[in-house]
């Protein structure tokens, strides 16, 4: 924004006034050391993993070729991240819709209900999935019933916020319209705000759906099913083979569901 | 009147659409849910309460002895996203430009770019991790590398759209003036494209602050490494703290995020 201001009010003469160019400097200054510091806190070493290339494509060679022999087995665990991600999406779809109702403006009128929904769906968040999955596997203990239920949670959060917005954008006039002519809450959400973010809420639905067969990739390192569990146990065998074959058809699964995904969300927006 | 009216539209097509719709999906769901029934170990619900008065005052008393350890690994956490992400936004340029329709003349070299960035976004973090720790071995190093490529496609994908909604005409001023290919791109296209690209660098350094967080399973960094030895040393007290401390972390790192980027835009 400074930018655009500062651009309208320069002379002719200079496509960038000085006190910018400064500004900029600075702020280009402060990303560029900040970078150098991360990447030495964190031991990275460009310089190395050029120096150390060999090595690294000789390591890479270990985990191939693939075992395809271990396909199989990976096939069961993989129908169960699917079917996890289906029950969870549906859940959080459900959970979503009155959640979003309350914390979208239009709707809720009630100052207070809407900041509380806000703040609430807001810290939800914040918590990445691991975090999710862990909390529920220590207070449930192993099995999927805790993976699905962290994926619920973990996409509320997202799904809840996409549909708020979107219903915070409609237009208000038809709602007011049906509240004129006598319609009760119900009637004005089911006439008025459903037909108007149907499409959208559908396209979220599928998107995070998505989302949820990629987040249960890591619901199997702490116990929570799917099929990130036999790739943690193959991993601490130091199967790469395995690994890699594990990897390829989940990779394939995912390409085959965004994919359709997608293709859906295109007709349907 | 009525006859200057089209006539109406034949439904028996779409209804018939509509049920082949509704029953794939009813198919989806009951394979799905029997599959959860069927998999799932009901004997959980057993007693529930007993477990959950194990766990649930401990989580909420953080102990707040181990502040600094646990601030330690948000902070390498932090550092992972950012160095990732700043590499992935630099890196993003150059295939932003590649994959942009208005910017490559050649549609095959166009698609080319774009299949790159599609097939760089189909790999979920966890795996580029895996491949990453075995290849340049365990440590935050492999988090880095994971970070910047997977936000690379988004990020290319994101630039190569903004590129494509920019003012073509600023450009062809500038060609007709006799303007060389350098200053185009500096005095046409950077002004334009700059803030936007600066504004989805920072959304996604938002995302990658919690993807960061998962890095830590497979041995690549972060906090994640700390919540795997809390859950396995049954220490709720510390996952408690990590809970606390990742949500004050992530609301104000969005916060501010947020805040910078509406005044990019």
């Amino acid at each position: 924004m400074t930018e655009k201001n500062n651009n309208k009010n320069s002379s002719v003469y200079s496509l960038y006034p000085r006190k910018l160019k400064m500004q900029i400097s600075i702020v280009f200054f402060i990303i560029i050391a900040f970078y150098f510091y991360s990447l030495s806190e964190t031991g990275s070493d460009f310089f190395k993993l050029f120096i150390d290339f060999p090595d690294i494509v000789k390591k890479m060679l270990t985990m191939f070729p693939p075992n395809w022999d271990y396909i199989p087995a990976a096939i069961d665990p993989l129908v169960e991240t699917i079917q996890i991600a289906v029950v969870a999406t549906t859940f959080s779809v459900l959970i979503c819709i009155p959640a979003s109702l309350l914390a979208a403006n239009t709707i809720s009128t009630n100052k207070y209900i809407y900041q509380t929904t806000r703040t609430v769906l807001n810290i939800l968040r914040t918590i990445p999935d691991i975090l999710l999955a862990t909390i529920f596997v220590s207070l449930f203990g192993i099995g999927i019933i805790p993976g699905i239920f962290a994926l619920t949670i973990f996409s509320l959060g997202l799904l809840a916020k996409l549909l708020s917005e979107t219903i915070e954008t409609i237009d208000t006039r038809q709602l007011d319209a049906i509240k004129a002519t006598g319609g009760n809450i119900v009637q004005v959400i089911w006439y008025g705000v459903v037909p108007q973010v149907l499409p959208q809420f559908i396209s979220y639905g599928l998107y995070v759906f998505e989302l949820n067969v990629r987040a249960s990739l890591v619901l199997g390192f702490v116990g929570a099913g799917g099929i990130g569990t036999i790739i943690d146990t193959q991993l601490n065998f130091l199967r790469y083979q395995n690994v890699m074959a594990i990897l390829i058809v989940l990779l394939v699964a995912v390409i085959v569901i965004e994919t359709i995904s997608n293709m859906l969300r295109r007709r349907v927006v | 009147m009525n006859e200057i009216l089209p006539p109406k539209p034949n439904q028996k097509k779409k209804r018939l659409r509509n049920w082949l719709i509704f029953i794939v999906i009813g198919i989806i769901y009951v394979w799905a849910f029997k599959g959860v029934y069927e998999r799932a170990d009901w004997s959980i619900f057993n007693n529930l309460a007993e477990k959950f008065d194990r766990v649930i005052p401990r989580l909420f008393s953080p102990d707040w002895a181990e502040t600094e350890k646990v601030w330690g690994y948000i902070i390498e956490t932090i550092f992972i996203a950012y160095a990732g992400t700043l590499i992935a936004a630099i890196l993003a340029v150059p295939f932003g430009f590649w994959a942009a329709k208005n910017m490559v003349k050649s549609p095959i070299w166009n698609t080319l770019g774009k299949w790159i960035l599609i097939l760089d976004r189909t790999f979920p973090e966890l795996i580029l991790a895996i491949l990453f720790v075995i290849t340049v071995g365990p440590g935050p190093f492999a988090g880095v590398l994971t970070i910047g490529l997977t936000a690379f496609g988004m990020l290319g994908k994101l630039y190569a759209e903004i590129i494509e909604s920019i003012d073509m005409k600023v450009v062809e001023a500038m060609e007709a003036n006799g303007a060389n290919k350098l200053q185009i791109l500096f005095y046409a296209i950077f002004p334009q494209v700059l803030p936007e690209f600066l504004s989805f660098a920072l959304y996604r350094f938002e995302i990658d602050i919690r993807a960061s967080t998962i890095l830590g399973l497979v041995g690549a960094g972060g906090i994640g490494t700390l919540i795997v030895i809390a859950a396995a040393n049954r220490n709720w007290e510390q996952l408690g703290l990590i809970l606390f401390g990742i949500i004050i972390v992530v609301s104000i790192i969005d916060f501010a995020s947020t805040k910078i980027r509406k005044r990019l835009v």
